[in-house]
């Protein structure tokens, strides 16, 4: 370990990094996100050590352990290298075979490799699977092929290159210039342009200056921030330094979701590995800048992912959101100038400063440039991470690389932008995916959630789902936010109940419109768009609730019942068993009933059943 | 300096003003629960917002925190959307303290009868959070302070026990714009239940009347530099005392003398 | 209580010279003791000069504060949009009947807290649960039943 003290240094030793790298031969990459690790992934890494230990070739094959490689579905993921081998749902068990066959052999693993459920072909290499060759990876790429925990894998790969180019040639105003001219826009959700962002923190008056990284990444169904983190550290903390050289800060903060205990502890990985080498801390590559980063870890509040309330909290007081007719550029952070983007946001500085801003505004649409991040989740056969050029059409995302709805099902809706965005109807998928065009559906590009909806998905539920979560989350300052969601969800709930009337949907309307207008902050402000855009795209899904005490869906529980259907009730018993009130009476074997006043409709029966018994009406 | 209109009224001023204290000196009414002039601003109960227009575009701000800074902008205080903006608050807040006479007073301007809304609650708090303002920028004894959230939040006293720093001013019921802070003198004790706090009164010396709680004097002597035997007087002779020692007091700064 | 606020004292002293450190300090206390004990948070009050009050508010505002002594074991149900497309509310429900518990208490032998989540960002593998700190994907009914009756016995066998 030494300090790397100019930019020639730099790199020199990233050459002594890139050959380290390309010594080995053969490596096996295995997915430890949060996804695959959860699935298992770091057994599957200890067996892989063991076995190439045992076999006396663990000095010529490496294992690494990656962040996450996006394909959360089918993980734990396991790709050997060189060849791209690609497999799936690795077992501990399977580690012997594919360092028999495919380390030894150089041939493939047939049966754990990715079979594509359209074609029902094995695809052998990872590129080639539906659900990577149809996305532009450009910030999610490195993530599968370096440890994020070693800052020389992030060195080998370039790294900390765009860094030492700016320090050496370019003036803050440059930088500036160079992020405008790239069009990238804030990537938390508003889309306000970064550069712009940048130049009005510079221009304020005041010497003391901050950045900050937004990490508190808090929607629901979304975590590309967190893998982003997780698995490629550097590449944001190298975007926050040049952030803060345009603007000429001295220090910077993350703000961490605490419930991303990886995330946190990788970033802190990444900040002791840059301080030891000197690309952080004080006279970074003997520019004479200096700049440090303090990690601030959140307290669980959804809120504080709103600007003024994050600053809030890292200044120690609850999360409250302040009005922003002054803006955080001008006094943000202790009445600072500060400058706060997104973690993607801050991930796309390096490699906008690499290729140019020319090369970078040519993906996208006219207004909205670059890559976006989206978590592909609900009810898809392809979960997980996606990157995408934007203008991309919401249908060749969810069918070409989310592999279309499981179980045959019809898709219903897609709800982008988390709770502050809305639901879009099937016959919208063909909107390209861009800022301006979300919102004008109603909805927003927000963090990068997306969440497909099948038909078994009661819109109804849905909107109440995102408004109790929006008020669960509210801080309560603001009357509208605080009171107007209160009130929208009791009448949400009298319509799923079957008590709803047909002016409860004017009266959300109303209520809707003035949390719009007047809440303080973009989460109050925002809130009830999934209540909107269902209210516009299903207006007859609620009908059905109010007039005829119907949910289409099935899934409104005082408005369905379960039934055995006696002619092919086996009387297993298996229901009576599961049943946690005791609503189900009947002898063995004979057909068995439910009795309707005690039945919760949890819908245990349903489960177990073998012989699909049981319907709901 | 900068030119803005109100109610296309036009209007000469310095820069940095609050559109609130800007229509407020010019004698506009604009409705307000959560701002008192003595403390700063807080834009929570939202009443207070005014249309912005500027060129063809136009917005809703509270005017409570919006500074002036613009040159040209057109502010609306009573457009159709601030009305239709300030019924609805209205009635949301009718939903929670059906009983306040302040909030049944705006419906009543406002034509409303009652609040269509499904939740009716029986709160007199409407967490304006002045009384949390006062006891904390004015009193500087940060007593009470808002806790919990969403839905669920409330201003009280640490673990909503008997405070340890209150001293009994009854500041956060004079600021209280509907009257939820109750103060109760009995023979020995000042008691405001929604403080869950009881606080010792003290005796006149001379004639012997309890006349101010047990802790207040000496907190505010300490605060505003009064003379000593200040403590040793009734109500009658201490008043002749502290005119005399407060002529000084910059009422701006608060907290600083300015002495002879 | 005594030796609690030497512990209390040592996490203090980390944060003394730290700009308004309250949150972070705040997530030191509650891990050391799975909650905020009342004196705890008077002993920081006392010693970094900051209203009691103040700290009152971070501790009922921030989720990840608790001021009620947690179980020995913490069940978190993640509640976001993906699990709740794929059925998280009826695997809390059924968690909620196993416990006898609502959401945010502990069991009586205070063997168990729930919780809800929102989201953990393990969305492939929903409906979900995390049981300290492990994550149990892929819920059924079934499964839940087993994965509680699991940590019963094992509670018994350690106790």
């Amino acid at each position: 370990m030494r300090k790397i003290i100019n930019p020639a240094d730099l790199e020199s030793f990233r050459q002594s990094c890139i050959k380290d790298m390309s010594r080995e031969e053969t490596w096996v990459a295995v997915c430890c996100g949060t996804g695959c690790s959860a699935s298992g992934a770091h057994q599957v890494v200890s067996s892989f050590k063991e076995a190439l230990q045992e076999k006396n070739i663990d000095g010529k094959i490496t294992t690494r352990v990656t962040g996450c490689h996006g394909f959360c579905e089918q993980g734990p993921l396991v790709v050997v290298h060189p060849g791209n081998y690609l497999y799936c749902q690795v077992t501990p068990d399977d580690v012997e075979e594919i360092i028999e066959k495919t380390i030894i052999q150089k041939k493939a693993v047939e049966r754990l490799q990715y079979t594509d459920p359209v074609s029902k072909e094995k695809v052998v290499v990872e590129d080639q699977v539906p659900f990577y060759y149809n996305q532009h990876r450009l910030l999610m790429r490195n993530s599968g092929i370096i440890d994020p925990t070693s800052i020389k894998d992030y060195l080998a790969i370039s790294g900390y290159r765009a860094l030492s180019m700016v320090l050496q040639e370019k003036s803050p105003l440059e930088v500036i210039e160079e992020i405008k001219a790239s069009g990238l826009r804030g990537r938390g959700g508003a889309g306000f342009p970064t550069g712009l962002k940048w130049e009005s923190c510079y221009n304020a008056p005041d010497n003391t200056r901050y950045v900050i990284c937004n990490a508190d990444e808090g929607d629901p169904g979304c975590f590309q921030d967190r893998s982003i983190l997780e698995g490629n550290p550097h590449s944001v903390l190298e975007g926050m330094i040049i952030g803060a050289y345009a603007v000429s800060a001295e220090k910077g903060y993350i703000y961490v979701r605490n419930e991303y205990p990886l995330a946190v502890k990788n970033f802190s990985t990444a900040l002791e590995q840059a301080r030891e080498y000197g690309l952080l801390g004080e006279n970074i590559l003997g520019s004479g800048f200096s700049f440090d980063v303090k990690i601030n870890r959140g307290g669980g509040a959804f809120v504080c992912g709103e600007s003024s309330a994050l600053i809030a909290s890292i200044e120690g007081k609850a999360g409250e959101p302040r009005d922003k007719y002054i803006h955080a550029t001008e006094k943000g952070l202790w009445d600072k100038p500060t400058v706060l983007n997104n973690v993607k946001t801050w991930a796309s500085v390096p490699y906008i400063i690499n290729n140019g801003a020319d090369w970078y505004a040519q993906i996208g649409t006219e207004k909205s440039k670059g890559t976006m991040v989206f978590s592909l989740t609900g009810n898809v056969n392809n979960t997980g991470l996606v990157e995408v050029p934007m203008g991309i059409t919401l249908r060749k995302l969810v069918f070409d690389i989310g592999g279309g709805i499981p179980e045959g099902k019809n898709i219903k809706a897609v709800q982008t932008g988390g709770p502050s965005g809305g639901c879009i109807p099937e016959k919208l998928l063909d909107l390209p995916l861009d800022y301006e065009k979300l919102t004008e559906a109603g909805s927003m590009m927000g963090s990068g959630g997306m969440i497909v909806m099948d038909e078994s998905t009661c819109m109804v539920d849905v909107a109440r789902y995102f408004l109790s979560f929006t008020q669960e989350e509210s801080c309560g300052k603001c009357t509208p936010c605080r009171e107007g969601g209160k009130q929208m969800l009791a009448i949400l709930n009298n319509i799923m109940e079957g008590k709803g009337q047909e002016n409860d949907l004017d009266m959300l309307e109303e209520i809707a419109q003035a949390m719009k207008e007047g809440s303080l902050c973009a989460l109050g402000g925002m809130a009830p768009n999934p209540v909107l855009t269902t209210l516009k795209y299903f207006h007859q899904e609620y009908l059905d609730h109010i007039r005829d005490e119907k949910c289409p869906a099935k899934v409104c529980r005082n408005l369905i019942k379960y039934f055995i259907n006696q002619e092919v009730c086996t009387g297993c018993g298996r229901c009576l068993k599961a049943c946690p009130v005791d609503a189900v009476e009947g002898t063995k074997d004979e057909p068995h009933i439910i009795h309707q006043e005690k039945c919760t409709k949890c819908g245990a029966c349903l489960e177990v059943c073998r012989y699909e018994a049981i319907s709901v009406e | 300096m900068a030119v803005i209109f109100i109610n296309d009224r036009e209007f000469q001023t310095e820069e940095e003003v609050t559109l609130l204290e800007l229509a407020r000196q010019k004698g506009i009414e604009i409705p307000a629960l959560c701002h008192h002039q003595a403390l700063s601003p807080y834009g929570a109960c939202r009443l207070c917002t005014v249309e912005v227009c500027k060129e063809d575009k136009s917005r809703l701000v509270t005017s409570c925190t919006y500074p002036v800074r613009e040159e040209g902008i057109s502010v609306y205080t009573d457009s159709p959307r601030v009305k239709q903006l300030r019924r609805v608050i209205v009635k949301l807040l009718l939903a929670r303290c059906p009983q306040v006479k302040l909030i049944q007073d705006l419906a009543e301007e406002m034509g409303l009868e009652g609040s269509p809304f499904p939740l009716h609650d029986q709160e007199e708090c409407i967490l304006c959070g002045l009384c949390v303002r006062v006891c904390s920028e004015v009193i500087g004894k940060n007593a009470v302070s808002f806790s919990y959230r969403g839905a669920g939040r409330k201003v009280s006293t640490p673990f909503n026990e008997p405070s340890e720093e209150c001293v009994g001013c009854t500041a956060c019921a004079f600021v209280c714009p509907t009257g939820a802070i109750k103060v109760e003198d009995s023979d020995e004790t000042r008691y405001m239940e929604f403080w869950n706090t009881k606080i010792p009164l003290r005796r006149c010396k001379e004639c012997g009347i309890t006349y101010t709680p047990e802790n207040t004097p000496e907190y505010i002597l300490g605060k505003l530099e009064l003379p000593k035997n200040l403590l040793d007087l009734c109500e009658k002779c201490r008043r002749k005392a502290v005119a005399e020692s407060l002529s000084n007091y910059d009422v701006t700064s608060r907290s600083v003398i300015i002495k002879k | 209580m005594l030796e609690e606020l030497d512990k209390v004292d040592e996490i203090i002293e980390k944060y003394i010279h730290d700009e308004a450190p309250y949150v972070p300090l705040l997530h030191d206390i509650n891990s050391e003791f799975r909650y905020l004990p009342k004196e705890a948070l008077k002993r920081v009050s006392q010693r970094l000069e900051v209203p009691l009050s103040h700290l009152f508010n971070l501790a009922t505002f921030y989720k990840c504060f608790s001021l009620e002594p947690r179980g020995e074991n913490e069940v978190q149900v993640c509640m976001g949009t993906a699990c709740h497309v794929k059925g998280s509310p009826r695997i809390l429900e059924r968690i909620c009947h196993k416990l006898q518990v609502n959401p945010g208490e502990t069991t009586e032998d205070q063997k168990f807290t729930l919780e809800t989540v929102n989201c953990v960002g393990a969305c492939a593998l929903g409906p979900l649960v995390i049981i300290n700190d492990k994550y149990e994907g892929r819920l059924s009914y079934k499964k839940i039943d087993k994965l509680l009756e699991g940590y019963h016995e094992e509670n018994n066998k350690s106790s």
